[in-house]
């Protein structure tokens, strides 16, 4: 009985998971009838404006489609050094584009586009216990980090020791939406996470600025990756969120300039 | 039913295509560790940290999950009332639900701010995520399906004839449970067991999702190794590594004493 059910829950979810998986890896060079797709690797935290400028460089190129996939620097680095098909790759910190530069997979100097900063995410009903950065430390307060080892746990730990602070995390997340989700099911009673990203959850938490946040800004880089399947676009895609239209997205998202 | 009669071709060729395709993973993994520098990075204290934690709270809740999953059991196999059908649904439906989903459903149930956490948290002053105790519940919610539909099957399977034996006899229920038809159905909850431990041994959505992730707290193999993979590949092959060799070791020695089929 046992081995029957298991059997068909695992095969139901292979299909899934083929399925799923089918959809990424296909039609990356499919070149051929005016129909041309662009594929983006993109740090997380550049959903929602990439998003929209996908939009502005589909119309602007009538038969181009960008397809963007989203996600974690360090994972998406990684990926790119696998040999995943990525024309452009833009990256949440100067490191994780280093493990593409350094592995030979990036076609020509990586160039910074925007900046983000960190603030203080605490829950929408919050009762004012969190006013600064040094409130962090306070003992029987629930702080959740970045894990030190993904970009905006890099930028935590740098603010936090440039303010001279110490936090005894309750737990460390593995990437910023993490954090937020306990943040804003009130179940942490404090946060670091990108200003991009409190500004995305508006109203699901509320973002609190401090000073010290200017020590640890992180630059974002872009770059074109060497083996592009679609090298033109691709650099017509770096000019275009490097230019006005660009910029004005990224700021509109809290993002700074470069 | 004879063991030895030879597989026909249309069996025998998917079934090695099943194997290779289960196997071929784990040789990747073989093939791409890193074995000259396997031991330094095993005496880290953070891979034993992490293992100690992993096989602590798998087995603490293997033991809730046969404390409670057992009787479930029963209930499902022996009992008859309206609305069995359904509860037997609900106790599946973690096998089916997304470990990452369990994880929220578990905040919303048993956070700080969730439906009985809040309880516990004005009432005792306990607050469950963050905490050991919290990677033990979500280990249990994932597993304890296993173990309840192993022992079901079980108790479905034994004979009842020696339980009313026993009752003409003159034993007591309790009697009766502990002395025919536990003994009767050990095979089935060892199996369970077995299998729960190996679930919430590799349980990852649900433990990262309700739990978070602190070294040495909550941060168990499968989270270690997920964050190693994100900048340090060499250390998560050696960490999965590491899980793989405990897991088989022990479904081994297991299978051998009480699962043998």
């Amino acid at each position: 009985m046992f081995k029957r059910t298991s059997a068909a829950v695992l095969a139901a979810s292979l299909a899934l998971a083929a399925a799923g998986c089918g959809d990424t890896g296909d039609d990356t060079s499919s070149g051929g009838g005016g129909s041309k797709t662009l594929t983006v690797f993109a740090a997380a935290s550049l959903t929602e404006t990439f998003t929209a400028l996908g939009k502005t460089f589909e119309s602007a190129h009538p038969g181009v489609k960008v397809r963007f996939n989203f996600g974690g620097s360090d994972s998406l680095a990684q990926g790119i050094t696998q040999g995943a098909p990525a024309d452009v790759f833009a990256s949440a910190s100067p490191a994780t584009m280093k493990t593409v530069t350094d592995a030979g997979d990036a076609d020509g100097t990586p160039q910074v586009f925007t900046r983000n900063r960190l603030v203080i995410a605490v829950p929408p009903k919050d009762t004012g216990k969190v006013a600064k950065l040094a409130d962090l430390s306070r003992s029987g307060l629930k702080v959740v980090l970045c894990a030190p080892t993904v970009p905006c746990g890099a930028a935590a730990k740098k603010a936090l020791a440039a303010a001279n602070v110490t936090v005894k995390p309750a737990s460390e997340e593995s990437d910023v939406k993490a954090v937020l989700t306990k943040v804003g099911l009130d179940e942490a009673d404090a946060g670091l996470v990108y200003r991009t990203d409190a500004k995305a959850a508006a109203g699901k938490v509320k973002a609190i600025e401090f000073p010290e946040s200017a020590k640890a800004v992180n630059d974002y880089p872009i770059v074109e990756v060497k083996k592009a399947p679609q090298g033109a676009l691709a650099k017509q895609f770096i000019q275009l969120v490097l230019g006005a239209q660009g910029r004005a997205a990224l700021t509109g998202a809290g993002f700074e300039a470069p | 039913m004879s063991r030895s009669s030879r597989p026909p071709w249309f069996l025998l060729l998917p079934a090695l295509a099943g194997l290779v395709f289960l196997v071929l993973p784990l040789a990747g993994l073989l093939a791409r560790a890193p074995w000259s520098t396997l031991g330094t990075r095993l005496g880290q204290g953070q891979v034993l940290e992490a293992l100690r934690l992993s096989l602590v709270s798998a087995t603490l809740s293997t033991g809730v999950c046969l404390l409670l999953g057992v009787p479930l059991a029963w209930v499902l196999a022996r009992a008859s009332f309206p609305g069995l059908g359904l509860v037997r649904a609900l106790v599946t439906v973690p096998l089916v639900l997304p470990p990452v989903v369990g994880g929220v459903a578990l905040l919303l149930a048993l956070g700080r701010r969730g439906l009985v956490g809040a309880w516990l948290d004005s009432a005792f002053g306990i607050t469950l995520p963050f905490t050991t105790a919290a990677v033990v519940i979500a280990e249990t919610f994932v597993a304890m399906p296993f173990l309840v539909i192993s022992v079901e099957g079980a108790l479905r399977a034994a004979d009842l004839r020696y339980e009313e034996a026993a009752a003409t006899l003159g034993a007591g229920r309790w009697t009766i449970f502990r002395r025919v038809t536990l003994p009767l159905v050990a095979p089935g909850v060892a199996a369970g067991a077995v299998l729960c431990w190996a679930r919430a041994l590799g349980e990852f959505g649900a433990t990262i999702t309700f739990a978070g992730n602190f070294p040495g707290r909550t941060q168990t193999m499968p989270l270690a190794v997920y964050l190693a993979l994100q900048n340090d590949p060499q250390a998560a092959i050696v960490l999965s590594l590491v899980l793989l060799a405990v897991s088989v070791a022990v479904l081994a020695a297991m299978r051998d004493r009480w699962v043998r089929t």
